[in-house]
This record gives C-alpha cells, sequence and structure tokens, in this order.
C-alpha cells in the first residue's frame, strides 16, 4: 500500500495531463454530438418525408459502425482524400459523430412525448413549426430527455479513452505509456481507474438530480 | 362570417362528414349538439384548419380555409379555439399562457401584453392566479384560463370544443358563466356541447348533427324544445331523461 501512495504521487502529475486531454475530447464530443443529435431529431419530426428518411438512414449508418471503426477512418482514410486532420480533431469529430445518432434517438424520443393537444394548441393561437418547437415542445422536452442525457455523458467520458487507439494521449493512453515504460501496471492502472471514477462521480449525482426534477410534476 | 358549404371529410375509410353546409354570421351563437362520434368536434377542428377536409369549401371572412397554405396562421390569429381537454402549456404561468400569442405571434410589445393579459385574467375571475403554473389550478380555472388565452387573440370568432366535458360538475358553472358574458358581449361563437341547457339559454341557434349529415337546425328554442325529426327528438329525449 505504501508503494502505491509513493507511485501515485509520481504519476499523478504526468496522468493529469492525460486528464486534461480526457476533459477536452468529452466536452468537444458531447457538444457536437449534441447539435448533430439536435439536426437529425429535428429532420425526424420535421414531417417532410425526405428530410426525415434521411435523417433515419443516417442514423441508422451511424449506429451499425463502431466508434473505433469510425475512428480509423477519419485519422487514417481521410488524409488519402486530401482531408487531413489532427488526432484530437479526429477523435472530436467521431466520437461526436458516434453519438449524434444515440443523441438523435433521445431527443426524438422526448419531442414526441409531448402530448399532441400542446401542438394543437400552439397552432389555434397561430404558432408556425419552428415557434411551436422553440416555445411550446422543446422546453418541455427538455425535462423528459434530461436524464438519459446525463448517461450518455457519463458513457461519453468513458469511451473517450478510445481515442487512445488513434494516438490521443488522454488519460488511458497516458496510463499505458507510463505502464509499459516502469512495469508499475498495478499502481498505475488502479491509479487511472480511480481518476475515471472520480470524474464521473459528479455526473452520476447530476444524472440523480435531473431524474428527481422531471420526476416532480 | 364562416361558411360551410358541402364539407366531406374521412378518417381512412370511415366518412365522419358527408356534406356539412351551414353559416354563422358576426355576434351569432351556434350550439352544435349530438351523439359522440357524430362529427362534431371534426368540424370546429376543419374552421380552424386542425383538420383537412376532402371535399367542399370552408371560408372565413371570404378567405378560404386550406391548412397547407400560409393564410392559415392569419385565420387561426382570428379564430380561436379553447379545447376540451384546457392544452394550457404546463411551463408556463397563467398569465404566460395569455401572453404569449400576442408577443410571440402578434408581436406586440410585452407592457401592452402583460396589461392586457392581467385585465383578461381578471374578466375571466382569475387575476389573483396570475402567477400560477396550470398543475395547480383547477380545471374549471384552466378552462377560464384557456378562454382568457383565446380572447388574448382579440379574435372574431372562438370556437369551443366540449369545454366543460372534463370537467367536475360542480365546475361547470364557472365556466359556462364566462361563456354566457361573451356572448353578452357579441361575441362570434360556436359552441359544441352536452349542456342543454347553455344551449337553449345562450344559443341563437342550434345545428343537431348524427352520422356526419345535419339532421336539424333553428332557433334554439325551437330545436331543443320542439323537435321536428325522430332522431332528434331521441337524442334529446336520452340526455335530459337518462333514467
Amino acid at each position: 500500500m505504501k508503494g502505491f501512495w509513493h507511485d501515485a504521487a509520481e504519476f499523478f502529475p504526468i496522468l493529469m495531463n492525460g486528464v486534461a486531454l480526457t476533459i477536452v475530447v468529452t466536452i468537444g464530443s458531447l457538444l457536437l454530438s449534441t447539435v448533430l443529435g439536435l439536426i437529425w431529431a429535428m429532420m425526424r419530426v420535421s414531417g417532410i418525408k425526405a428530410l426525415s428518411m434521411l435523417s433515419a438512414s443516417l442514423i441508422n449508418v451511424i449506429r451499425g459502425i463502431p466508434i473505433i471503426v469510425l475512428l480509423f477512418y477519419l485519422y487514417f482514410v481521410m488524409p488519402d482524400l486530401g482531408v487531413t486532420l489532427s488526432a484530437l480533431q479526429a477523435a472530436i469529430l467521431g466520437l461526436g459523430i458516434a453519438y449524434s445518432a444515440y443523441q438523435a434517438e433521445n431527443f426524438r424520443a422526448g419531442i414526441e412525448a409531448i402530448d399532441k393537444g400542446q401542438i394543437e394548441a400552439a397552432q389555434s393561437i397561430g404558432m408556425g413549426w419552428w415557434l411551436t418547437m422553440r416555445r411550446v415542445v422543446l422546453p418541455q422536452a427538455v425535462r423528459i430527455v434530461l436524464p438519459p442525457y446525463g448517461n450518455v455523458m457519463i458513457m461519453m467520458l468513458k469511451d473517450s479513452s478510445q481515442a487512445s487507439t488513434i494516438t490521443v494521449a488522454e488519460l488511458a493512453l497516458q496510463g499505458k505509456l507510463i505502464a509499459s515504460s516502469t512495469f508499475k501496471n498495478t499502481s498505475v492502472f488502479t491509479l487511472v481507474a480511480l481518476m475515471y471514477l472520480t470524474m464521473s462521480i459528479p455526473l452520476i449525482l447530476l444524472v440523480r438530480h435531473f431524474e428527481k426534477r422531471a420526476g416532480k410534476r | 362570417m364562416i361558411e360551410l358549404s358541402d364539407v366531406h371529410k374521412s378518417f381512412g375509410k370511415v366518412e365522419v362528414l358527408k356534406g356539412i353546409t351551414a353559416s354563422v354570421a358576426k355576434g351569432e351563437v351556434v350550439c352544435i349538439v349530438g351523439p359522440s362520434g357524430s362529427g362534431k368536434s371534426t368540424i370546429l377542428r376543419c374552421i380552424n384548419g386542425l383538420e383537412s377536409y376532402d371535399r367542399g369549401d370552408i371560408s372565413v371572412e371570404g378567405l378560404k380555409v386550406d391548412r397547407d397554405a400560409p393564410s392559415i396562421v392569419n385565420i387561426r390569429t382570428q379564430v380561436s379555439m379553447v379545447f376540451q381537454r384546457f392544452n394550457l402549456f404546463p411551463h408556463r404561468t397563467a398569465l404566460e399562457n395569455v401572453i404569449e400569442g400576442p408577443l410571440f405571434v402578434k408581436k406586440e410589445p410585452r407592457a401592452q401584453a402583460l396589461e392586457r393579459g392581467r385585465a383578461l385574467l381578471a374578466q375571466v375571475g382569475l387575476a389573483e392566479k396570475a402567477d400560477a403554473h396550470p398543475p395547480q389550478l383547477s380545471g374549471g380555472q384552466q378552462q377560464r384560463v384557456a378562454i382568457a388565452r383565446a380572447l388574448a387573440m382579440q379574435p372574431k370568432a372562438i370556437l369551443f370544443d366540449e369545454p366543460t366535458s372534463a370537467l367536475d360538475p360542480e365546475l361547470v358553472g364557472d365556466v359556462l358563466g364566462v361563456m354566457r358574458k361573451l356572448a353578452d358581449d357579441g361575441m362570434t361563437m360556436v359552441v359544441v356541447t352536452h349542456e342543454m341547457g347553455f344551449a337553449r339559454d345562450v344559443a341563437d341557434r342550434v345545428l343537431f348533427i348524427d352520422g356526419g349529415v345535419i339532421v336539424e337546425q333553428g332557433a334554439a328554442k325551437t330545436v331543443l324544445n320542439q323537435p321536428q325529426h325522430p332522431r332528434t327528438q331521441d337524442f334529446l329525449r336520452r340526455v335530459l331523461h337518462p333514467l
């Protein structure tokens, strides 16, 4: 145990560099997936057949490809097509696209859960599609969508470790590098696990808060 | 002001409106009565374009009702609607519900919309509930807020779709009282209702609808007191003397 604390003190600063990148990748891909997910969801419920079919097929294509393959594609194949991305850019883009499919389905479920009478009431005072969305549907859907959204945040934090496969030196890769050069596997990976857990706990509490709030009313 | 001529409407294979021809003049109160599933609500929903119709013509102040045309917004701001299940926006207060349309559809200045909103809530007897959210209000109070929301659009007519059917019996009177006052003030109203007392006392005319056609129509007291058609007689007997 004494050895662990000694190792921890030594490796902690280097691992913190990894934590910083983990946070950047998580927040970046969270924002991207939220924006894309909202766009797919809006297309899906637009009532315009071409848009809704396009969005449905996009979501299925994205869902059917493993995240790791998507990352390889963006990082190793895109340069052949003349688009060179940094490892960090490719990681955020890949995770953002991969998760946009799940976000879209979550948002769509929230939007479709709103009572049809609400939409009719909005129409009956002369609101158009967009105003109805903005003033009536989305504010109510947010309550429904937040708890699963919090879960996506936790999954994203953990899945950001997949960025290590395309050389982004986030927490998992940083740990692996230290472990392979010092052979202190136990100390290093225990520390890495504890650091992921520490970052997850605030998110877990946040989800619980969302769930309580959604349960009211 | 509202004209329907030979309006047909089907849901799938079921034809719910089989040629409805009727008109509502300015300042008139018309009650539509009839058994459930006879197409009463569908008529209202076609008038403000919540529902499309297959054949025939509907116009409001000479403007053709077409739910896919941009002009539908114009019609909906002139013809408000009050729903059976109130459909207030639960995430906004009573006052916010009332000023939503004036503020965001009609782009009224905020101060003016607020002032009118408060006056309308006072008019329906709910001045002190301005800051309450709908779930904190009784059904009768919610329906009166919904009437204030409809009035806030300064409509030329209001459509009421069974406005008291979802209310506890002791709350019905408050809502009908507000509607009666509106009628006295000269508002044009089309009311789908099962409240025969209200129809007899307040309506100028009554349409009795059954099976998607107008079976009988005329002055309220005539239709309700001396119905001519056997189907009207049978319906009224069952509604007025259920035992």
